[in-house]
C-alpha cells in the first residue's frame, strides 16, 4: 500500500476542501492514521474503498477515543540572537488543547491484501458538538460498532440508519467509556482492596477494632 | 412416625423396606430436577459438558434440560449476569412452577466475579433470588456442578412436609415470585431485593 502522504496528496486533489492530516503515533511503528474532517468523511471514505490502487473494501474494527482537555508540551526548535551570535534555541512552549471525541476506523484490503489504514474523525468538543458522519453507507460492517462507540462514547454519527444504544439499555443516561465517567455507588466487598478499590473500601467499610 | 435408623436396617436385612411419606415423596422429588435450559456465559459450556457422556448428568435424573421455564424445577445461572439481563433472569424464576430451585454457577453468578468492580455486571444472583447452591469456580468443573447438584438432592431430601420449617412451595404465605428491577438512569432500580440479600456487616483489616 502506498504511504499515507501520498494517499493525502492524492485525495487532496480529488476532494476538494477536505481538511486531512495524517496524525503519527511515536509508540507503534508505522501506525499513523489519517485523521479527516466529517463534513468530507463519505467521500473519502468512498475514494478509499473504490479506489483501484487501495480498494480498502472491509472495515474490521471502529471504536472510540475520549481525549481530555490538557496541556500539551511541544519543543520547538528556533534561530535566535543570543550575546550578538545567532544560534539555534529549543523551547519548549505549552497550549492548551481543548478536550475531543474521536472514532476510529480500521480499513483493510481483502482484495489486494494490504491494510490496515486507521481513518479518524474528530468531534469539535466532548460536550454539545459530539457528531461525526457516520461510514455505515459505505461500510456495513461499521453499523453495530458505530452505535458501540455511541453508546459507550457517546459519538452522534450523522446518516446511521440506526443510531440507538447496543450495550446498556435503552433508559441508561451516561456514556460508561468517558473518562469522566462516575460508576453507581455500589461497592459491596472485596477481599483483597487496593489503590482506587481500598478508597471505596474506606468509604464503605468502618476500620476492623483490634483487640 | 419416625422409625429409628437400626431397626429400620434391621428390618431391610430382612428384606422389609419401610418407608415414611415424606421419605417418598422427597426421594421422587430429589431424583428428578429438570433443570432450565439457559446459559449465560462460558460457565454454560462447562453445565453443557455436565450433560454429556463423560459426566452424565442424567445419572442424577436431571438430564431433561427443558426449554420452557414452566416446566422446569431447577433455574442454574450459569455464567455473568449483567445488568441488562437481570430482569430477564428474575422474570424466568418467576415463570417456574413451584417447587423450585437456584444453583447459581460460578464466580460471576455468585458474586460478579472478575466484573464486582465493574458498571455493568450483577453483583451475584443472590441480590435478586433465592440460592440454594453456590458453586466458586471459574468456570467451575463439570464435578463441581454435579457436587451442587448432589447437594441440592439433600437439601430436598432433608425437607419436611409439615411443621413450621417446611419448605417454601408448602407455605401458603411464602413468596413465590420476586419483584423484576427496572432498568433506571443509571443503575438497576431497585439494585437489591434487601428480603431476599442484606449486605454482609464487615470490617476493613487496614
Amino acid at each position: 500500500m502506498e504511504n499515507l502522504e501520498a494517499i493525502k496528496a492524492r485525495l487532496e486533489s480529488l476532494v476538494p476542501g477536505a481538511q486531512l492530516a495524517v496524525v503519527p503515533n511515536s509508540a507503534v511503528p508505522a501506525a499513523a492514521s489519517l485523521a479527516v474532517d466529517p463534513a468530507h468523511a463519505v467521500a473519502v471514505a468512498r475514494f478509499l474503498r473504490d479506489d483501484p490502487g487501495l480498494r480498502l473494501d472491509f472495515c474490521s474494527n471502529v471504536t472510540g477515543v475520549d481525549w481530555l482537555e490538557a496541556v500539551v508540551k511541544e519543543k520547538v526548535k528556533s534561530r535566535k540572537l543570543v550575546d550578538g551570535m545567532e544560534k539555534e534555541v529549543e523551547e519548549t512552549v505549552e497550549h492548551k488543547r481543548p478536550g475531543y471525541l474521536e472514532a476510529v476506523y480500521h480499513l483493510y484490503s481483502v482484495e489486494l491484501k494490504h491494510g490496515p489504514l486507521v481513518l479518524r474523525q474528530r468531534t469539535a468538543n466532548r460536550m454539545d458538538q459530539v457528531r461525526v458522519t457516520s461510514l455505515t453507507p459505505v461500510w456495513r460492517s461499521a453499523e453495530f460498532q458505530e452505535r458501540e462507540a455511541y453508546d459507550l462514547f457517546g459519538i452522534l454519527f450523522d446518516g446511521h440508519p440506526d443510531l440507538r444504544r447496543i450495550l446498556m439499555w435503552e433508559e441508561f443516561q451516561d456514556h460508561p467509556m468517558r473518562k469522566d465517567y462516575v460508576e453507581p455507588d455500589d461497592f459491596e466487598y472485596e477481599p483483597t482492596p487496593h489503590n482506587e478499590v481500598l478508597a471505596k473500601a474506606r468509604r464503605h467499610y468502618p476500620l476492623e477494632e483490634r483487640a | 412416625m419416625s422409625l429409628d435408623a437400626g431397626l429400620r436396617s434391621e428390618l431391610s436385612k430382612q428384606g422389609v423396606f419401610t418407608t415414611s411419606l415424606a421419605e417418598l415423596y422427597n426421594w421422587g422429588r430429589k431424583n428428578s430436577i429438570w433443570p432450565l435450559n439457559f446459559g449465560l456465559a462460558c460457565c454454560a459450556i462447562e453445565m453443557i459438558a455436565a450433560s454429556m457422556a463423560r459426566f452424565d448428568i442424567s445419572r442424577f435424573g436431571s438430564e431433561v434440560f427443558r426449554p420452557s421455564p414452566r416446566q422446569a424445577d431447577l433455574m442454574i445461572v450459569a455464567g455473568t449476569v449483567t445488568k441488562k439481563m437481570a430482569p430477564q433472569v428474575v422474570r424466568l424464576y418467576n415463570q417456574m412452577p413451584e417447587p423450585k430451585y437456584v444453583i447459581a454457577m460460578g464466580a460471576c453468578a455468585i458474586s460478579g466475579g472478575p466484573f464486582k468492580q465493574g458498571y455493568n455486571v450483577l453483583k451475584g444472583i443472590d441480590r435478586y433470588l433465592p440460592v440454594d447452591v453456590h458453586i466458586p469456580g471459574c468456570p467451575p468443573r463439570p464435578e463441581a456442578l454435579l457436587h451442587a447438584l448432589i447437594s441440592l438432592q439433600q437439601k430436598i431430601a432433608g425437607q419436611k412436609l409439615t411443621g413450621p420449617d417446611r419448605p417454601p412451595h408448602l407455605q401458603e404465605d411464602a413468596p413465590s415470585e420476586y419483584p423484576i428491577p427496572v432498568f433506571g438512569a443509571y443503575d438497576l432500580e431497585p439494585s437489591k431485593n434487601p428480603e431476599v440479600w442484606q449486605p454482609p456487616t464487615l470490617a476493613r483489616k487496614e
